[in-house]
Order: structure tokens, then C-alpha cells, then sequence
């Protein structure tokens, strides 16, 4: 049961498209071959922090500087990072691309991850973070474009939710 | 050495310097010695003002950033010390004006009152090069020797606990936002 390189390749690839410069993150396992890609990425810088909070400070300076970035951490950690999305992010109006692996899902063998799982698109529906969950079958670079695009235009942050389908090769049930 | 003190002494380079203020007295304060469209004031968000500054100075390594921060909010950010570390970007000037007190919200005592030092918590997580100033004048020359040769500084100042007699800006925070915004922009076209 390993994490999809395959699925790590063309999440890649629609950073690329998307002409991703600073990606800050916080590893995990389902992130560590997309992570693994953009730092062998000469034209991308990845940043990783110590806590996800430190991402939304980073989303907001690198979208100050005008340069493109996306914010890669787990579900857990974007429920850490509430605080600085609502009082920075949604505050001042700052466009921050998220990109969270979703953990505690379909198909989740973890007991620890579920209750997390449970919150999650509550909790960003809560706070009026729009949201897409993709799919294996999904264009990947028209959806993270997307994505891009309405943060930009809505000022506001966006989520791409990475599902299992999309990071795992589970065996066959 | 009152902290209006220290950004008096430093006015003329904050002036051409992209800056990042954290909340409450330091924002009131530099602000009431002028505002300029480089001055960002983080008016929440407590902590993230170095990551803001992190962010900045990675995506403009031609322009030298300089965080005012302070021991309350570095205090709920302690990671950021060893982000900071990591990544060292020498246009990066950190400024921690450390009062041992959360003065702002009526002067609660914060953790380096009894012992805590942010600066050996700088040198530790590996920050390259960690100034400290008690007096103006120390302060000024740490702020010289930082921006005269480029390597990514924490400074912690020591500052007495007293703040404004009015912590109002008279700028809305989105304002300041799309002010700020706009000159960045301007500098990357003109660039």
C-alpha cells in the first residue's frame, strides 16, 4: 500500500502548470513523493515549516511579493491553521491556495486520522473556504487553475482537498 | 530604552526598507512617526509577522525586509525561529523588542520575565547571526552592522513595558493592505 508516485507526478505537473514558484508545507506521508518532486524542482523554492500556521504568514508574503504559491499540509494541519486563516488570510482579503492532503476519508485504515476526517468540509465550509475534492479521473491542472483562479479573484482562500484515490495504491480489497 | 526610542534611532532606514510591524504598541508607535506605503502593520494573526517577513524576502531577494516583532507574539510562534534558520534569507532583518510583558492587553508578564531568552533561542535554532541592544545607541549599531553586511539577523532589543497613549491607526487595515500591495507591485514593474 504505497503513496502513489504516479499521483504525485501529475500533482506536480499541474503546479507547474500553474506556474507554482514557493510551495511551503509541512510533510506527511501521503505528501512526501509530491514534496520529494518540487524540491528537485530548480524553479520552485519549498519551504517547510514547522507548524502549518507559519504557511498562511508565508501565503501572505509571497502573495504580497506577487509571487505564485501553493500551502501543502494535512488535514490536521489545516485545522491547526484556522486562527491565521480567518484573522490574516480572510481578514486582509489574501488569495491562499491550499492544498491538503484528506485524511480520514473513504477507505481510511488509521483510527487516528478519522475523527479529523469527520471535520474536515464541515470545517471548511464553515468558514466559507471553497473546496474540491479531487478524483482519480479529474484533469488535475484545469482543476488547480481553477482553484487558482477563484482565489485570486475572490481574495480569499481555496482549498483542493488530495484524496486517497488520488495519493494511494491501496491493495485489492 | 523606550521603544519608540529604538524606532526613532532607526526612522530613516525603516523608511527605505520593506517593514512588517506585529499589532498594538509597535504599530501605533511607527506609525505615528510617519506611515509610509512600505509599511505593512499586521493587525492580528499574532506570530506570523516573521513568516510574512519569511515570505517576503524569499520572493524578493533584492529588497531588504525587516520584521519588527515582539517577545508575546515570537512566544506563540516559536517554530518560526527554526524556519527562519533554515531558510536564512540574508535580506531578512528580524527585530524582537522584548518588554517581558504583554503590554498591549494591560501588561500580563510573558515568559522571558521569569527566565526565558529569546536570543539564545535564536543562536540555537540556528539563526546566523543574533544582535542584542539595551541602549538606543547599541541598538542603532546593531541595526547598521545587520543591514551593512547581508546575513539574515535576529535582533533582540530590550525595551521598558510602556506602550502609546493610543494604539488607534488612523488607517483601515485593508487599506494598508492594498496600499502596501500596490507599492510592491510597483517596485517589481520598475524593476
Amino acid at each position: 500500500m504505497p503513496v502513489s508516485l504516479e499521483g504525485a507526478r501529475r500533482i506536480y505537473e499541474a503546479l507547474k502548470a500553474c506556474d507554482i514558484k514557493l510551495v511551503s508545507a509541512l510533510p506527511e506521508t501521503w505528501l512526501v513523493p509530491l514534496l520529494r518532486l518540487v524540491e528537485a524542482d530548480q524553479e520552485m523554492r519549498l519551504v517547510q515549516v514547522a507548524r502549518e500556521e507559519e504557511s498562511i504568514g508565508i501565503a501572505a508574503g509571497a502573495y504580497f511579493a506577487g509571487l505564485p504559491s501553493i500551502h501543502v499540509m494535512q488535514n490536521h494541519g489545516f485545522l491547526a491553521a484556522i486562527n491565521p486563516l480567518v484573522s490574516l488570510a480572510m481578514l486582509y482579503k489574501i488569495p491562499v491556495l491550499l492544498l491538503i492532503s484528506y485524511r480520514g476519508s473513504w477507505g481510511e485504515r488509521d483510527p487516528w486520522q478519522t475523527q479529523g476526517g469527520l471535520l474536515t468540509e464541515p470545517v471548511l465550509r464553515a468558514l466559507t473556504i471553497p473546496y474540491y475534492c479531487l478524483r482519480r479521473e479529474d484533469d488535475l491542472t484545469r482543476r488547480l487553475k481553477e482553484a487558482q483562479a477563484l482565489a485570486l479573484s475572490a481574495l480569499h482562500p481555496v482549498a483542493v482537498l488530495l484524496t486517497r484515490e488520488v495519493l494511494w495504491e491501496d491493495e485489492e480489497p | 530604552m523606550l521603544r519608540v526610542d529604538a524606532l526613532r534611532e532607526i526612522y530613516p532606514e525603516l523608511e527605505q526598507h520593506i517593514v512588517v510591524t506585529i499589532m498594538g504598541a509597535v504599530a501605533a508607535e511607527l506609525y505615528a512617526l510617519g506611515h509610509r506605503p512600505n509599511f505593512f502593520y499586521m493587525e492580528h494573526s499574532m506570530g506570523l509577522a516573521s513568516s510574512l517577513g519569511l515570505g517576503l524576502a524569499l520572493a524578493l531577494p533584492g529588497r531588504q525586509v525587516v520584521v519588527l516583532d515582539g517577545d508575546g507574539s515570537l512566544l506563540m510562534n516559536l517554530g518560526t525561529l527554526t524556519t527562519l534558520a533554515r531558510y536564512r534569507p540574508p535580506n531578512l532583518l528580524h527585530i524582537v523588542f522584548d518588554n517581558s510583558s504583554l503590554v498591549s492587553v494591560g501588561g500580563f508578564p510573558t515568559a522571558t520575565a521569569s527566565g526565558t531568552n529569546l536570543a539564545e533561542m535564536a543562536r540555537a535554532a540556528g539563526v546566523p547571526r543574533v544582535l542584542e541592544a539595551e541602549t538606543p545607541a547599541q541598538f542603532r549599531t546593531a541595526v547598521t552592522q545587520a543591514l551593512a553586511r547581508p546575513v539574515m539577523t535576529t535582533l533582540v532589543a530590550r525595551v521598558e513595558a510602556s506602550g502609546p497613549a493610543s494604539y488607534r491607526l488612523d488607517l483601515d487595515l485593508l487599506e494598508n493592505r492594498f496600499q502596501f500591495k500596490r507599492y510592491l507591485d510597483s517596485l517589481r514593474s520598475s524593476s
